[in-house]
């Protein structure tokens, strides 16, 4: 029983600890002089990215994978924990915990709001509210707050901020206790080169400890309550549960964490625009944490993971690049080849998105995850010839019921 | 005094009267029957007496205190639970964990967050469920999904689910409906050891007149939403008026 968790749980952590310790080899994979080296996904951008949209997305899973209520309107709440930050930044100083404190309560204080109002119905009536308020958020954002969110321009940090906690000498860039967060460790391994940026390590304490309260809070009393919810209201208020209290209260806490992952997006690049509440945020989110696996607890990790990743790499192969692999092809199949090609790369990366996630969806309905436990049954059956078994996250495995709440 | 008196109530829905001035009185520890065909209007009474319908007119009181206009979760917090006529479980839930539901409800209130405890260190809890899907012969079943049972089983799950709370007042809509035989009778021996053992008043609706003349003290005979009669096992046995409204096809 370490940190309050059984035997397979802590392996769960463990596992989990060591894939983001050393997410700079793994995501690294190919030397700088291989011609794969456009894969590589090492950067300190593109890891702290996923390390904080993973934060977004389990955080959202708690409230979408165990109760059932789908929220279009997550975007309000990463935008309101960046501004804070900001916030924080401008005002008090450009060490990273207080800002990341405010972001984090700042959000939860707007989800208890839209979370009060919005609770009141279920279903797609919830989804729509709040989509609306969301949207209503964006909207205020560029236009009666212009003076709090600066409005299109952005929030962004000025000499001249007053920064009271910040002596002369103070770095100018958000840092831990004087680490700036953008300082970067290079290790050179013969033709492979690993980045070690403090923001990502930074970005990657906040995910594993998002993870450990999430799976706190999957295997809790708690926890079964939200599933509860999603399962049968009525039998839930039969049984004397008002299910309102146990929604709002991980709304809330799905609030937080994307507060969390907005004020760290602040952290890692200091500047806050109302762009970051837009629904389609929202919506990534959504995708992320279904792609993955909604309901199950490594889900919607690797869901903001593969995503942000494909994100980058398909975003970077524009035409030339294309022209380059196809070269081999006579030049007319080769224009061809490339011109289909590239509508679903660079600009096109949402199309491949969405072609993605209709294929995981009709395909494999319980997301990545899902696949990878018919791989792992597969396997095994292979090599005992009989039948699977039970596997891991068996409890937990997400419904075949539909994805909102009736 | 009764502990739950039900008075004029009337509940319309359009133009049909489904409950027609229906008095009602449950004497403490005692097993009350509702009989009557189908139509009759007995699970929308039951509806009323758990917050789901609101009537037109009339009062319900359960120990003394009003039970209209509270929300069902606060009237079954008062001490009554409810098996459905259509079994209501946690159907993606496992049977352990359906029961583990309740538990915590009788132990916890109406809300309690402790996210930060595992449900396997309530050792306590699962004690108790366990205990009692032992009672309704459901032990074996913990671990299946509670929506891969059959009907009798969910029944038996949902019986449970209520047991565990110790409610004063249960309520049962045919609980026996769809069982096997041997069920049925097991059923009515945890029933009736239920209801001696903890005192547990039953108000229970119930097609199988075996059922009935076991466990009932007294019956009441509702048809086109009126109460018709109330009275013993023995009158309603004999009872000529009933023989013919209701019992004329039924096996007594
Ligand atoms: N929610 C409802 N809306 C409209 N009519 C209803 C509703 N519930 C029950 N009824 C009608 O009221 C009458 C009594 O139904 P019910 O109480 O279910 O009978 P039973 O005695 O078989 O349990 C039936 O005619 C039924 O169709
Ligand atoms: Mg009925």
């Amino acid at each position: 029983m370490l940190f309050g968790l059984n035997k397979k749980d802590t392996r769960f952590l463990i596992i989990v600890v060591l894939l983001t310790l050393f997410t700079p080899f793994l995501m690294q994979p190919f030397a700088e002089t291989s011609p794969l080296a456009q894969f590589n996904g090492g950067y300190p951008d593109l890891m702290a990215k996923v390390a904080i949209f993973g934060i977004f997305a389990i955080g959202f899973n708690i409230l979408f994978g165990l109760t059932g209520y789908l929220s279009f309107g997550h975007a309000a709440f990463l935008g309101v924990g960046s501004y804070a930050a900001v916030w924080m930044f401008k005002l008090l100083t450009l060490n990273v915990f207080p800002a990341v404190i405010l972001a984090v309560i700042m959000s939860g204080l707007l989800a208890l709001v839209i979370g009060w109002i919005s609770l009141r119905r279920s279903g797609i009536y919830f989804s729509i509210l709040t989509l609306a308020m969301a949207e209503m958020a964006y909207r205020l954002a560029y236009s009666v707050l212009t003076p709090i969110t600066n409005g299109e321009t952005g929030l962004q940090l000025r000499p001249h901020d007053p920064r009271v906690l910040d002596g002369p000498g103070a770095p100018q860039y958000p840092n831990l206790f004087g680490l700036e967060l953008n300082d970067s460790y290079f290790l050179r391994l013969g033709d492979h080169v690993f980045t070690f940026n403090v923001g990502y390590y930074f970005c990657a304490a906040f995910a594993i400890l998002a993870f450990y309260v999430s799976l706190r809070i999957f295997r809790s009393p708690f926890g079964l309550m939200l599933r509860a919810v999603k399962a049968n209201q009525q039998r839930m208020n039969y049984t004397g549960l008002s299910p309102r209290p146990y929604t709002l209260a991980a709304f809330v806490i799905s609030g937080m964490y994307a507060g969390l992952a907005g004020g760290l997006m602040a952290a890692m690049d200091p500047l806050a625009g109302a762009e970051r509440m837009q629904w389609t945020v929202g919506g990534e989110v959504v995708i992320m944490t279904i792609l993955g696996g909604a309901g199950t607890l490594m889900g919607p990790v690797l869901g903001a993971g593969t995503i942000k990743y494909l994100e980058n790499i398909f975003s970077k192969i524009n035409e030339n690049v294309l022209h380059q692999w196809f070269a081999f092809l006579p030049d007319g199949l080769e224009n061809m080849v490339v011109w289909l090609i590239a509508h679903f790369t660079g600009e096109g990366w949402a199309l491949t998105l969405g072609l993605m996630f209709m294929l995981v969806v009709f395909f494999m309905p319980g997301g990545l995850v899902e696949g990878g436990r018919r791989i792992a049954r597969l396997w095994r059956k292979r090599r005992h010839g009989g039948d699977g078994g039970a596997d891991g996250d068996e409890l937990h495995r997400p419904a075949r019921s539909p994805h909102v709440a009736e | 005094m009764g502990i739950l008196e039900v008075k004029n109530v009337n509940k319309n829905f359009g133009g049909l009267k489904a409950l027609k001035d229906v008095n009602l009185s449950v004497q403490e520890n005692s097993v009350h029957a509702i009989i009557g065909p189908n139509g009759a209007g007995k699970s929308t009474l039951l509806n009323v007496l758990v917050g789901k319908l609101i009537p037109d007119t009339g009062s319900v009181m359960f120990n003394g205190r009003s039970v209209l206009g509270r929300k069902p979760h606060e009237i079954n917090q008062m001490g009554i639970s409810r098996v459905f006529q259509t079994p209501e479980i946690f159907g993606d839930l496992t049977v352990l964990e359906n029961v583990l539901i309740p538990c915590f409800a009788h132990r916890d209130g109406a809300f309690r967050i402790h996210a930060f405890e595992t449900v396997e260190a309530e050792a306590e809890m699962i004690d108790m469920a366990r205990h009692i899907l032992e009672d309704v012969n459901m032990a074996d079943k913990c671990h299946i999904h509670a929506a891969a049972l059959s009907r009798g089983d969910k029944r038996r799950l949902e019986m449970a689910m209520c047991l565990v709370q110790e409610p004063k007042l249960l309520l049962l809509d045919e609980p026996t409906a769809g069982m096997a035989r041997a069920n049925t009778n097991r059923t009515i021996d945890l029933l009736q050891e239920i209801h001696e053992k903890r005192a547990i008043t039953m108000v229970i609706i119930e097609h199988d007149m075996h059922v009935v003349f076991s466990l009932a003290q007294r019956i009441t005979v509702l048809a086109q939403g009126t109460p018709l009669v109330e009275d013993t096992p023995e009158n309603i046995k004999g009872n000529p008026k009933v023989r013919e409204a209701y019992l004329g096809t039924a096996e007594v």
